[in-house]
């Protein structure tokens, strides 16, 4: 039997949590990683917060669209398209 | 509508086509642009410029690339030209060994590591607020915190969540954009998303 691997503390989880979702860990951190993660609560609290802040991050991308700005970009390519078919 | 046929709507001068591209990438262009010119207005002509740019270059683009490759190549032309002139340069790659010591949570919030009981376990656990509602999540005023916190980070820092998780590029990408190594853009993206949950975590507890 293989000794068991050392706890990984909260203090270290918290710090390897990016690693971890785009698994860069090496295998032996891995198993640390999960196995702390299924007796923490806290841990586990933590590591969803980070999940649902990649989500809302993402939510940022969804931006309307100033109407002014569409405008006047609209105006530019009606400038471009009648100056480059004259 | 694939590539080829929006540009040769584009060339043909059709306004729907282009008002199509304009609302897929608007967004997307300022964002980037903001991310090596220093204020809102200044990405916003930068958009500008690349729109012009897309439009002045259309008859030689030869669709070695995808349309979007060329139009975010363009950006990023004009964008650092403008950033230089600036006088910003955009110090991406120094990932900062001056803030090595960083700490993706409050150092005092964990029991310390010389403590018999549990060294370095959550003193000051976090707040719960992980089964928030969506609705509570992606609100305006979070949405607007979150923007806020983004925009307050380290340039290279910012670069990286921006780029990675609101625009969503894969982690190659963001390395060529950045010129950065895999391990280095994986820190600038842990520290920028750290901070953002701790702010997220500020704003749920406040609010109980």
């Amino acid at each position: 039997m293989n000794d068991p691997l050392p706890e990984m503390p909260c203090q270290e989880l918290v710090e390897v949590i990016t690693d971890y979702l785009e698994g860069a860990l090496s295998e032996r951190d891995r198993i640390r990683f999960e196995e702390h993660l299924a007796i923490c609560g806290k841990c586990q609290e933590y590591l969803e917060q980070f999940r649902r802040t990649i989500a809302a991050v993402g939510v940022v991308r969804e931006q309307d669209l100033d109407p002014d700005v569409r405008q006047g970009l609209m105006e530019a390519f009606r400038g471009w398209s009648g100056s480059s078919a004259s | 509508m694939s590539d080829a046929e929006l540009i040769a709507s584009l060339r043909a001068g059709d306004e729907a086509a282009f008002g199509q591209l304009v609302d897929r990438y608007q967004a997307s262009l300022v964002r980037i642009a903001r991310l090596y010119v220093s204020s809102q207005a200044v990405a916003e002509e930068v958009a500008q410029e690349t729109w012009l740019g897309v439009l002045n270059g259309l008859d030689r683009f030869e669709e070695r690339s995808s349309l979007k490759t060329w139009i975010f190549r363009i950006l990023a032309n004009i964008a650092k030209t403008r950033g230089t002139r600036e006088g910003r340069t955009v110090p991406f790659s120094s990932v900062a060994a001056d803030d090595d010591d960083e700490h993706s949570v409050d150092p005092d919030r964990f029991i310390p590591a010389d403590a018999e009981r549990a060294p370095r376990h959550w003193a000051v656990p976090p707040a719960l607020w992980s089964t928030e509602p969506d609705e509570r999540l992606l609100a305006g005023e979070v949405r607007e915190l979150i923007f806020r916190t983004i925009d307050g980070l380290p340039p290279n820092q910012r670069a990286a969540i921006v780029l990675r998780d609101v625009e969503g590029w894969d982690s190659d990408d963001v390395r060529n954009e950045l010129g950065v190594g895999e391990t280095n853009q994986r820190v600038l993206l842990h520290r920028a998303r750290s901070k953002v949950r701790q702010a997220l975590e500020d704003y749920f507890r406040d609010d109980e």
